[in-house]
């Protein structure tokens, strides 16, 4: 249902993973994740080992801040995220790289699980191991089953539906047996027998390499799936997988299942099985015009542009830098934003493709209508929000909207739905918790 | 023939007579009594549905004033004094003294003084851009430029100046409704006391940064320094989260705070030109 084919541009899918050099200082910011932003536990001028926590959650949604770096905390301040609004981070100044000793470094894989289903989740929790697909959702909540709720199915997404990045691509390709231990963990925490494992067809060399590996491991299953955006939504995918439809509103957990990204995997295995928390991760550098785009292996806070210089730096002609997949990015209006945890790739986007169409009236085409995954009415909802029709366009279930962007990219009068229907949904949602406050 | 026009008359007549008395006796049944007063005090409010006074149109405000034992927290920012004064005659109340106020944008970031770092493209409104990233600029706190004001504005009053992307407010078209107010998703729009001659002394930014990332991102900007607070004999100033404000309600115009001001982040408007300084502060201490 809906889905629009974007054309691919996978143009790092054959470059191998690269460690980008540990940067002279890092900038960590306190809100990596969905949820209230973690508690600084260090101070100005303490001695800091990567691995080590240097903000502590808050409450049962929040995460963990690792340090990345080893070094010493040079202050404590507001620092421009990536949307330019200023929030709490930490800056240190690294000095050598040195990790903090429980961390297993070495590169032997470790299969047998010693630990049982609530240890893993509490060392999920402990490593600040936040859904790594995009939405940076905390795992530990995930993989917490409320009482009165069953899961039978863990579904595993190694969709990467957005076009240009290729970090789960590699991922898989070099750490497919890591990111299957990573499976039989999370089945583990979750208690379930089988997972399910969705790749998307445009992938058949991972296809085949993790078809190969699962087999040694009891309950994994893969499946190719046909190429379409948004697929790796996780709605989405559970529809295309196990055929059942999350109902307007509810979670993946309603009808038992439950979708973790393999990368998120792969940081289950190193947290569980190495000890190491989440302080690096793979994001893939892209661009037509960028002379060595690649797949980096990157510690959080490492100044973006260290990043792209890795990859060759800004090219003259660029227009836009994405933050993220060109569906759902968004774009970036300075370099020196610091990789967060949520980081998949960016993209240095050409002036010419990166302007947009000249807004033009709406000819009642229904492409969008087509096109939404949720069976949604994007035109009627960018008109509801642009007039402030706010309870009305609740009724029409604005909520549901994941943000994905098919209605605006499929749109021929290039009209800025999703602008408007994210102005919508954010107001809807202020507007539903002053009720509840009530 | 007569008789058929004959009997379809009586009969007729006779329907019609007795819907009027079953008619006559519902109404009155179901007569819903309405205060005729408001009806007069809606015809002496504007009609401009505004929404200034704070309910839906001017009949609800009618309704509300009729209603209310005393006038206190009730106004029509459009009519004023005068038509506040109507009312209260109608109704045999006496109307508060209001003062009336004006809308000012606290915000002088033209890019003469706020160089643009980035340039916006997406949808034209400011409640998009603001949700989205931080602007065209490195201030996180003024104005956007897309203009949700001027398309709020229902009086004509408020204008986007093409050269300086800020809005242009006209103190003789402003009624102080407040929709610009509202309709701002920075809030950098004010409505502060109008003085005589329309003369106006306010800060002129938003930005509650400290004073070094402020001053970076805004030639104009007020980076706390307490220079007006210290020089203001009439503790008119106060400075909370790194940005002065000046209470229109103590103020006494005398402008020595407007000349301190290391970045002119404070705006004077209206006043005759300035005279050599020497002869500003003498009329200062005079007065």
């Amino acid at each position: 249902m809906g889905g629009v084919h974007p054309p691919e541009n996978k143009l790092t899918a054959d470059i191998p993973i690269e460690y980008l050099p540990v940067p002279e200082s890092v900038i960590i910011p306190v809100s990596q994740h969905i949820g209230s932003p973690a508690n600084p536990v260090v101070a100005k001028g303490d001695t800091v080992k990567a691995g080590q926590v240097i903000a502590a959650g808050k409450g049962f949604i929040s995460a963990n801040i690792h340090s990345s770096v080893s070094g010493k905390v040079s202050k404590i301040d507001l620092a421009a995220d990536s949307s330019g609004y200023k929030q709490t981070a930490i800056f240190i100044d690294v000095a050598g790289d040195e990790w903090v000793d429980s961390i297993d470094r070495s590169n032997e894989i470790i299969r047998e699980i010693k630990l049982s289903s609530e240890e893993i989740i509490k060392r999920c929790f402990e490593s600040g191991i936040v859904g790594l697909g995009g939405a940076t959702f905390p795992s530990h909540v995930k993989l917490t089953v409320p009482s009165g709720k069953k899961c039978d199915m863990l579904i595993i997404n190694g969709v990467e539906c957005e076009p240009y990045l290729t970090s789960d691509h590699r991922l898989m390709l070099e750490r497919g047996e890591e990111i299957l231990v990573g499976v039989t963990i999370l089945m583990k925490a979750l208690k379930v027998e089988k997972a399910m494992f969705g790749i998307e067809n445009n992938k058949p060399d991972v296809i085949v390499h993790i078809t190969q590996l699962a087999t040694a491991f009891k309950g994994i299953t893969v499946h190719p799936l046909k190429v379409k955006y948004p697929q790796g939504a996780e709605k989405q995918l559970i529809k295309a997988l196990i055929h059942r439809e999350v109902p307007s509103g509810r979670l993946p957990l309603d009808v038992g299942a439950v979708v973790h990204n393999v990368g998120t995997a792969n940081a289950v295995y190193e947290a569980v099985q190495k000890n190491k928390p989440l302080f690096e991760r793979v994001v893939t550098v892209t661009g037509k015009s960028l002379s060595k785009p690649g797949n980096y292996m990157v510690r959080t806070g490492t100044p973006l542009i260290k990043l792209i210089e890795a990859a060759g730096g800004i090219p003259e002609n660029t227009g836009k830098i994405i933050n993220g997949g060109p569906m759902m990015g968004k774009a970036l209006n300075h370099t020196d934003v610091p990789v967060v945890k949520g980081m998949s790739g960016v993209i240095l986007v050409p002036r010419e493709e990166s302007v947009r169409e000249e807004i033009k009236p709406c000819i009642r085409c229904a492409k969008c209508v087509s096109a939404c995954p949720l069976n949604l009415e994007p035109y009627l909802l960018m008109t509801l929000s642009e007039k402030g029709l706010f309870e009305r366009a609740e009724k029409e279930r604005i909520t549901d909207c994941m943000e994905c962007g098919s209605c605006s990219f499929t749109c021929p009068a290039g009209r800025p739905l999703l602008d408007y229907i994210r102005l919508g949904k954010s107001s809807v949602i202020k507007m539903a918790r002053q009720r509840n406050l009530k | 023939m007569s008789s058929t026009v004959l009997i379809t008359i009586i009969s007729l007549s006779l329907l019609a007579l007795m819907s009027a008395v079953i008619l006559y006796f519902v109404a009155q049944k179901f007569k819903v009594f309405e205060d005729p007063r408001i009806d007069e005090v809606q015809a002496a409010l504007p009609a401009a549905n505004c929404g200034g006074c704070g309910f839906a149109g001017c009949r609800n405000m009618a309704e509300a004033l009729v209603k209310a034992d005393t006038f206190d927290g009730l106004n029509c920012p459009v009519g004023g004094a005068p038509v506040m004064a109507e009312a209260a005659r109608i109704l045999g109340k006496v109307a508060p003294v209001v003062d009336p106020t004006v809308a000012v944008l606290k915000c002088n970031g033209s890019p003469e003084f706020r160089p643009r770092t980035s340039a916006y493209d997406g949808a034209f409104d400011c409640r998009i851009a603001n949700s989205l990233y931080i602007g065209e600029t490195d201030c996180s706190y003024g104005c956007l430029g897309n203009g949700d004001c001027e398309r709020a504005c229902a009086f004509d009053a408020l204008h986007m100046d093409t050269i300086t992307g800020l809005p242009v407010i006209s103190d003789e078209k402003c009624v102080s409704c407040g929709a610009c107010v509202k309709a701002c998703p920075r809030n950098l729009i004010e409505l502060r006391k109008k003085a005589k001659k329309d003369r106006k002394i306010y800060v002129a930014c938003s930005n509650c940064d400290k004073g070094g990332p402020a001053r970076k991102a805004c030639k104009v900007a007020c980076i706390a320094c307490t220079k007006c607070q210290k020089v203001c004999a009439f503790n008119a100033i106060t400075i909370e989260n790194n940005l002065a404000y000046i209470d229109a309600t103590k103020c006494t115009f005398c402008r020595k705070c407007a000349v301190e001001c290391p970045t002119n982040a404070i705006i004077e408007l209206n006043f005759p030109p300035k005279k050599p300084k020497v002869e500003v502060e003498a009329e200062v201490t005079n007065g």
